[in-house]
């Protein structure tokens, strides 16, 4: 086997977004529970704040990593397509992690969230939650099978997102003063879809560099 | 795209050895083709059998055909002296004749028999300026060859093939004994001439394939696995050989 250092140097760019991924993962997932539960969990909002900072601080190693690899091995065919990427996919996987981080600090400061569970968020960040480790599972099996399907869920991501929409409205019309929560419910909504449209991105970057 | 060459079935032998094996390929007018391979391969075997240098190889049998402008390049009805004239050769060493810059080029011209002075200083000149060359030797164009550096000697080598106005340059690893600024020159003039010329260069840097071809031939052991444009070889090769051979996995 020829280029030994390199292929060792991809095996770790590899696993280290796969790290990345997991920490994704994990932060979505403490959301979701938060979610679904409807009440504040100070564990959470410590521990996506920890994951926040730290795929930061993954982001700027990997991509350092992709740079050297670009100027020192001149890569070319599939290796050149993983590393361009993973360059794509460690940018919407920080997004990932800063967005849901965002959810649990609106989470924090939420007068009313036991009003979360009346609305479609539940659904929303569930789907969306699989989205996340799904498309970082696709990119670990190089199944681009799985990633056609995180694409094709983002389709009911929007829905809901519409449906979340249509709910805040109703909350509006009927407020009595919980104004701001209602906002926030909205707020919510967005990064989730937020979060799936990256999602969708990571699985779009795994079919470029399975198939070109 | 117009062809310059079309190889069909092309097998050649070294007595009992067979270096090429059922070659198809089309080499298109004012377009750069690369060939690339590990050593042994056959790509300069196939450079030369587009001139016909393999004439020279005691032993060796082409069989197949190499079509130039509607005639068989190995056929009675191909004059070797005008195919070698249409398409010129330069070598992995610059070889320079040792004379005058000025004689190195004016040389082929001569030998056609012409003689008027003007207008083999016209030739000169044009030549040396098409490679960059011109500025750099405009003062010593009477001194020898052999005192340019290697980077130039190999652009003169070029100007020498020029000059005899031919229709394709085939390039024999041309900048494998060059330092990086000389490569870099040489790879310049090559983007450049192909407005003009048709190219086929055999490299082992597949970099430089990269940067400078237009499409990229892959040989190994005597076969071509693969020609694609250069974009697609190295982007998303169809073989996985080709793959296994520019991601460096052997080779």
């Amino acid at each position: 086997m020829m280029r030994e250092k390199f292929i060792n140097e991809l095996n770790k760019l590899n696993t280290d977004l796969i790290n990345m991924g997991s920490m994704c993962e994990e932060a979505i997932s403490a959301v979701y529970s938060q979610i679904k539960s409807g009440v504040f969990d100070q564990e959470v909002y410590n521990r996506t704040d920890e994951l926040e900072k730290a795929t930061d601080t993954k982001e700027k190693q990997i991509e350092s990593a992709c740079l050297k690899l670009i100027f020192s091995q001149q890569p070319v065919a599939s290796d050149l397509r993983l590393i361009s990427a993973v360059l794509k996919m460690v940018s919407d996987l920080e997004r990932i992690a800063d967005q849901t981080f965002d959810i649990a600090d609106l989470f924090k400061e939420f007068q009313n969230p036991l009003l979360i569970k009346e609305t479609a968020l539940k659904d929303m960040c569930k789907v969306v939650s699989t989205m996340v480790r799904d498309s970082v599972d696709s990119f670990v099996k190089k199944d681009t099978e799985l990633a056609e399907e995180v694409l094709e869920r983002d389709q009911k991501v929007n829905e809901c997102f519409t449906e979340v929409k249509k709910e805040v409205v109703k909350f509006i019309t009927d407020s009595d003063g919980e104004g701001e929560s209602i906002v926030d419910i909205l707020m919510i909504a967005k990064y989730l879809e937020r979060i799936g449209d990256h999602s969708t991105n990571i699985a779009e970057s795994v079919i470029f560099a399975v198939n070109g | 795209m117009e062809k310059c060459f079309e190889v069909r079935d092309l097998n050649l032998f070294y007595g009992e050895k067979q270096a090429l094996k059922d070659i198809n390929l089309d080499i298109y007018k004012n377009n750069v083709t690369a060939l690339i391979g590990p050593s042994g391969c056959g790509k300069s075997t196939f450079l030369r059998c587009l001139d016909r240098m393999n004439d020279l190889v005691e032993g060796c049998k082409v069989v197949g055909q190499i079509t130039k402008d509607g005639i068989d390049v190995n056929s009675d009805k191909q004059d070797v002296v005008d195919l070698r004239t249409k398409v010129g050769m330069v070598f992995q060493k610059p070889n320079p004749f040792p004379m005058s810059i000025f004689d190195n080029i004016a040389y082929g011209p001569r030998c056609q028999g012409l003689k008027d002075k003007k207008k083999l200083e016209e030739i000169v000149i044009k030549s040396l300026k098409d490679v960059a060359l011109y500025d750099e030797v405009k003062d010593r164009l009477r001194d020898s060859a052999m005192g340019l550096s290697g980077g130039q000697q190999q652009r003169l080598c070029i100007a020498r093939c020029i000059a005899m106005a031919p229709e394709v340059i085939l390039m024999d690893e041309p900048t494998s004994a060059l330092d990086p600024i000389s490569t870099s020159k040489i790879e310049d003039l090559v983007l450049e001439l192909k407005k003009d010329y048709t190219i086929v260069i055999v490299t082992h840097n597949m970099q430089q394939a990269a940067r400078i071809s237009d499409y990229t031939a892959f040989f190994l052991l005597g076969e071509m696995v693969e020609i694609d444009k250069t974009d697609v070889i190295f982007s998303k090769p169809s073989d996985q050989r080709t793959e296994n051979y520019i991601t460096g996995r052997f080779g």
